[in-house]
């Protein structure tokens, strides 16, 4: 075989191998989603709404555990997003070049890659002992530091998209720098930032490792922030490990809850995201 | 900034003077205080975790890192086996991923037709969204049984008899282990690797790629010898992001991972990782006991080795993509 011909029969094998890993990466997606709707599909009934977890044969639901997850994520949204949300600014605004940006930028990186478990053993040290119980609270506020990072790490960018000169309008219309902030440069970012505060949502709905040792899972039906909480991400945990069929089941129907609504969101803001690019 | 104004609007921006002059300092020093919140935060977290732990590092000493015993009955912990096994695991994922990552980069920046680059792109980055936990029961209800029914059982026939390299290939196929932990974390952190090859290829210069094919290179060829060479740094970078990531899996690999403190070089042995060792012994352990302090020794050290993948990984991607 000549060099030539050897060149392009290598050209072509990389070709045909490369397009092979995409076409198995979609499979793979595809695959994760049959097995989810084949085994989640036939156990989501209405009584996965409506009635709250009870003992294996007892016909119970995940009320309480949808319920307890989206209490826990509203907190921590509230908790996350206003600190998010400054400290994007901050990197954006007054945080370029510095020292102290380049390093909270950096911490912040490290943050959103941190094993989540981490999180988890942190807040039981820093609420959980010292209170001395498993609380919402603690959940919420582990689930407040995962998002945080991806709050930051989207507002910055998406500020970064904003033309200076909107910015340098607003100043010489002599407004002071937090107007120029909230109603010039947030505005303008506006769908941007909420696309960032959907992808954190979407982040924290699914973490389970966090929850493991803060708001450890409630198996009756409360929804007070100050005892432990039942959630979505822990109830499969606890349900997919059980040796009940029905258990496994209704495992089976929370993820496939829990990964439509987070793919849902993901999808979403991806699509805000590239109009706005 | 006053000089540049005239007339009405100097007169203008004087008289919203005092309402800036007070609320400004506020709304910066809000600003500054989420930026130095998130700094504290970092060294909080591993402040926490080191006292929390300290009275673990106290009584071992620091053979506490390498020892190999984990006894909760005698009372005696050691870390050697979670960190081997969370470093093992991690490696077999990076080394599943990477060729994957390589091949769907090249994919996604040279042969995919224009309009099916987003689409896939974004197909593949949803394997990203899906959560730890699904991976988890994923790989414990269909792949733990693929991997112990077609995979290990071949594998252990054919390069177990092997000497040296088939201590990797030894004992009962039981599906759950090391290499299934590795596969779905291969799978999990693929998206990672792969959308930051992307984005380092696509800002190579497309002159210097323009002038290999000049001479002639194939597709492959330019791939090879000018892109990735070109790009390096931050791909190494990507790849440290990946092992990082996978270095901190817990719920995916505490699924299919099996759960045992021993140590075994074998691919198909059960084993533990930091992560998983945390979440399973956890709940067993009360609160000021031996075994937790343990536990978060063993969370202070999984923090330092994911800091330090994490950090370099950080630097090699923005050393590039900055020059």
């Amino acid at each position: 075989m000549s060099s030539l011909a050897r060149r392009r029969a290598t050209d072509y094998t990389v070709k045909v191998i490369s397009t092979g890993f995409a076409a198995l990466s979609l499979v793979l997606l595809a695959w994760i989603l049959w097995t989810l709707v084949a085994r989640g599909l036939p156990a989501l009934g209405p009584h996965v709404f409506t009635k709250i977890t009870a003992p294996p044969g007892a016909g119970g639901g995940l009320l309480n555990a949808i319920v307890g997850s989206l209490i826990q994520i509203s907190v921590a949204l509230v908790i996350g997003t206003p600190i998010g949300l400054m400290c994007g600014t901050f990197l954006a605004e007054h945080g370029k070049n510095t020292q102290i940006g380049n390093a909270v930028r950096f911490v912040n990186d490290v943050l959103l890659s941190a094993p989540s478990i981490l999180i988890g053993l942190f807040v039981y040290q820093l609420m959980v002992v010292p209170i001395g119980g498993f609380s919402g609270w603690a959940g919420s506020f582990a689930l407040a530091i995962i998002i945080i990072p991806v709050v930051v790490r989207t507002t910055e960018d998406m500020l970064n998209l904003v033309p200076i000169g909107l910015r340098e309008a607003a100043f010489a219309l002599g407004a002071p720098a937090w107007k120029v902030v909230t109603l010039v440069t947030w505005r303008a970012a506006r769908a941007g930032i909420v696309t960032g505060i959907l992808l954190a949502v979407a982040r924290a709905a699914g973490e389970t490792a966090p929850l493991l040792f803060t708001s450890l899972g409630n198996n009756g039906w409360s929804l007070d922030l100050g005892v432990p909480m039942a959630s979505l991400p822990i109830a499969i945990y606890q349900y997919a490990a059980s040796p009940f069929e029905d258990w496994v089941a209704l495992a089976w129907a929370g993820a496939l809850i829990i990964t439509v609504g987070v793919l849902t969101l993901n999808i979403l803001s991806r699509l805000v995201l590239a109009k706005m690019k | 900034m006053d000089a540049t104004l005239t007339g009405n609007q100097a007169a203008m921006a004087a008289a919203r003077k005092p309402t800036g002059r007070l609320s400004d300092p506020i709304f910066v020093g809000l600003l500054w205080t989420s930026g130095i919140f998130v700094l504290i935060l970092l060294g909080l977290i591993i402040a926490m975790l080191f006292e929390g732990g300290l009275p673990a590092l106290r009584e071992f000493g620091l053979s506490f890192i390498w020892s190999t015993t984990w006894n909760p009955v005698t009372e005696v912990f050691g870390a050697g086996v979670m960190v081997f096994g969370t470093v093992f695991s991690a490696v077999i994922a990076v080394i599943i991923a990477l060729p994957l990552s390589f091949g769907i980069a090249f994919f996604l920046t040279e042969i995919a037709p224009q309009q099916l680059r987003r689409p896939i792109g974004v197909a593949i980055q949803l394997l990203a969204a899906i959560p730890s936990i699904i991976y988890g029961m994923w790989g414990f209800f269909v792949i733990v049984p693929l991997m112990a029914a077609y995979v290990q059982p071949p594998l252990i026939e054919w390069l177990g008899p092997i000497p040296v390299l088939g201590a990797l290939f030894q004992g009962p196929p039981l599906g759950a282990g090391m290499l299934t932990a590795g596969l779905i974390m291969a799978i999990m952190i693929l998206p990672f690797i792969t959308a930051m090859f992307v984005e380092v290829l696509e800002s190579v210069p497309p002159m210097i790629k323009e002038s290999a094919y000049g001479v002639g290179a194939t597709t492959y060829e330019v791939y090879r010898n000018v892109s990735v060479p070109y790009g390096r740094t931050a791909m190494v970078g990507a790849v440290m992001l990946g092992l990082g990531r996978a270095l901190g899996e817990t719920m995916a690999v505490t699924f299919v991972i099996g759960n045992a403190t021993r140590m075994s070089v074998s691919l198909f042995a059960p084993g533990a990782t930091i992560a998983s060792t945390i979440a399973n012994e956890f709940p067993e352990a009360s609160n000021g006991s031996l075994k937790l302090q343990s536990l978060l020794e063993l969370g202070f050290i999984l923090f330092v080795i994911s800091f330090i993948v994490l950090a370099l990984s950080r630097l090699l991607v923005r050393s590039k993509l900055k020059g």
